[in-house]
């Protein structure tokens, strides 16, 4: 067991999945000698060659088209978008084409491909080095969406993402690539996808989050514990889309009580349909209305500090309104 | 080889050419008259005029080989080996056709015969095949893949992105420009000031050559050349292919709205499979007789599959669900 960042525990499963499978392939700009600009496919090209671990210029319409092409034909590509801003080129190529693969074709086609997306704010990127789409993925039926909260996770999820046999997009935040570090273990391991985790237990209030956030979620809930005795259960959703409800309605049947954190702007976020869900499935067990805790609607994370601030939610903003659930 | 001798070799293949234009084009009109009878449902864009482009590319390829097709596509599916049965049961929505019902005409796959799809966006064929074109390369399997589109494709930056990166990687693809002139009703010469579609290979870096659309030995030749020229490693090609479509974009457009009936009669005097008759009977390579008995086959072929089609069942509604992940 070695301890490891967020971004280590990608590159290992990038390996790992190359070694073990010579189908999987690499293609993104300056993934190559240069390692990505976040350094993720660092060393790769040199271990697997500049056929498997392909420099592409940044076009990420053809980035990504090719790549479904090429998983049509046999092979289980594992594309990289620099920004989660950059993939509007390519939405044509994933909306029309790789999700409705399967689908239109009653299954002899799939199309195993996952494209590796990095997104998020908080480090000061500015209006096109920040944002929070996962939405737009969400609501496209046909996609599996992923976006883990830790190394661990980070490891067993991108590995079970590369050997799925439909197209995935695996949501790496930014903020957590170094910022994070924990024990991920050297053997091979694999996370199920569709399947959410309860990382902390508590029987006082539900916090459900994902990505950065939910380790935002996980100091709030620590702070509650320490500072009022309050105990919150936080759910880690792992899998945006399809979701896992269960994980999460069997936790608010026992707290009476949801509160949803996501950095993604508030209409149409995940917390949106997970609301409904509960108001639809478990309203007989609530005590107190669902709160959400989001980015607002702005059409983009500003470049200046103080409104960066403003637009990302806070351990303060989380404690808040786990306070206001609490005290209803 | 002499060139005598070429042509020679090329007559040769020219009855079984024949043969295969007209199964697309009967197929077309069958399925024409079974929609213009409110008996087939969807959209359908018919590639009648167009048959010796897909035939004479996909009779040069292998089974394994690949091909990304476009909206108008029924040809090449038929082209490239899918049974006419089973793809009419897929345009009547049956659960017999190649994609169970569910893709219909503009989304059709037979992966086991190499048909990578029709598709119903325009241009996402090119780039589509060149994922294909790299996954061959990769896997070293030897296979060619081809990508057709139209005019109307030319002028996305698919097709911009697509064709630069097969030249940069050298990818065993032939991208095949069907350019019948209209983009829907759009002109191509209103759409595009250089209305070369193969000059634009010299920008990528690739060869590009232009071919009389309606000559399927023509058509066979550049091919042939092109796919040899990939198979060993030598890298991509751009064919266009001159070429009609007689009938309008869609089922249902008249197609006479913006263009003369004159340009249609004329493009029709210079038909395909009447060249190719034309020239089986100069060459003595068939006679009347012979040509009537293919071409009696080929309505007895038509005739079974819309039979097979039409008494195949339809797919439950509850299986509307199925296939998602």
């Amino acid at each position: 067991m070695a301890v490891m960042t967020y971004i280590d525990a990608i590159t290992s499963a990038l390996r790992e999945e190359m070694a073990r499978d010579e189908r999987v392939f690499m293609i993104g700009e300056d993934i190559g000698a240069m390692g990505g600009v976040f350094k993720a496919t660092k060393g790769l090209q040199e271990e697997f060659g500049s056929a498997r671990v392909i420099d592409s210029p940044l076009a990420e319409g053809i980035i990504i088209s090719s790549s479904i092409g090429a998983a049509m034909a046999g092979m289980r590509p594992v594309p990289e978008i620099q920004f989660a801003d950059f993939i509007a080129p390519a939405m044509d190529s994933i909306v029309e084409q790789a999700a409705k693969l399967r689908y239109r074709s009653a299954g002899t086609q799939t199309c195993p491909l996952t494209v590796r997306v990095c997104y998020g704010g908080g480090v000061g990127g500015g209006l096109y080095h920040s944002q929070t789409n996962t939405s737009w993925f969400i609501h496209t039926p046909g996609l599996i969406v992923v976006a883990p909260s830790s190394p661990y996770d980070a490891k067993g999820l991108l590995k079970a993402a590369i050997r799925n046999d439909d197209p995935v997009l695996f949501f790496e935040h930014k903020k957590l690539y170094r910022s994070v570090k924990e024990e991920v273990p050297a053997e091979d391991y694999t996370i199920p996808l569709m399947k959410a985790a309860v990382k902390r237990k508590g029987s006082d209030v539900t916090a459900i989050s994902h990505g950065y956030m939910l380790q935002l979620t996980l100091q709030a809930a620590e702070k509650m514990h320490k500072e009022q005795g309050a105990e919150v259960e936080v759910i880690d959703l792992r899998t945006l889309a399809p979701l896992d409800k269960d994980t999460f309605l069997e936790s608010v049947a026992r707290t009476s009580r949801a509160v949803v954190v996501h950095e993604a702007n508030r209409t149409l976020g995940i917390g949106a349909e997970i609301s409904a869900i509960i108001a639809e499935e478990a309203f007989d067990c609530l005590d107190a209305p669902i709160a959400r805790v989001t980015g607002p609607d702005i059409p983009a994370v500003p470049a200046s500090p103080p409104l960066e601030n403003f637009y990302m939610p806070s351990v303060e903003r989380i404690v808040a309104a786990l306070e206001r659930t609490l005290e209803y | 080889m002499t060139e005598a001798i070429a042509e020679q070799k090329d007559l040769a293949l020219l009855l079984d050419y024949y043969r295969r234009m007209l199964e697309l084009r009967l197929f077309e009109l069958k399925v024409q008259e079974l929609y213009r009878n409110a008996r087939l449902p969807g959209f359908v864009h018919l590639y009648v005029g167009e048959e010796a482009s897909g035939v004479g590319v996909c009779a040069n390829l292998k089974p394994e080989d690949l091909i990304f097709s476009t909206h108008r596509g029924h040809g090449h599916a038929i082209a490239k080996g899918v049974p006419a049965k089973v793809a009419l049961a897929e345009l009547w929505g049956k659960t017999t056709g190649c994609s169970g019902g569910r893709g219909g005409s503009m989304h059709m796959y037979a992966p086991e015969y190499g048909f990578m799809g029709t598709n119903g966006i325009v241009g996402a064929p090119i780039p589509l095949a060149t994922g294909g074109a790299l996954s061959a390369k990769l896997r070293k399997s030897g296979q060619v893949v081809v990508g057709f589109f139209g005019d109307g494709a030319v002028n996305s930056g698919s097709f911009h992105e697509a064709v630069n990166m097969g030249s940069v990687w050298d990818l065993p693809i032939i991208y095949v420009c069907e350019n019948n002139l209209y983009a829907t009703e759009m002109a191509f010469s209103r759409a595009t000031k250089n209305t070369s579609v193969a000059s634009r290979a010299a920008a990528y870096g690739l060869p590009g050559v232009v071919v009389d659309g309606q000559d399927v030995l023509a058509v066979h030749r550049a091919a042939k050349e092109a796919i040899d020229r990939a198979r060993s490693g030598g890298g991509p090609t751009l064919i266009e292919c001159k070429t009609y479509r007689y009938v309008g974009h869609h089922e249902g457009d008249p197609g006479t709205d913006y263009r003369t009936k004159d340009e249609v009669e004329q493009w029709k005097k210079n038909d395909p499979i009447k060249r190719a008759a034309k020239v089986l009977l100069e060459a003595g390579l068939a006679d009347e007789k012979k040509l009537k008995e293919v071409e009696a086959e080929v309505v007895q072929l038509m005739e079974d599959a819309v039979t097979f089609a039409e008494n195949s069942p339809e797919p439950l509604a509850s299986s509307v669900t199925d296939h998602v992940f």
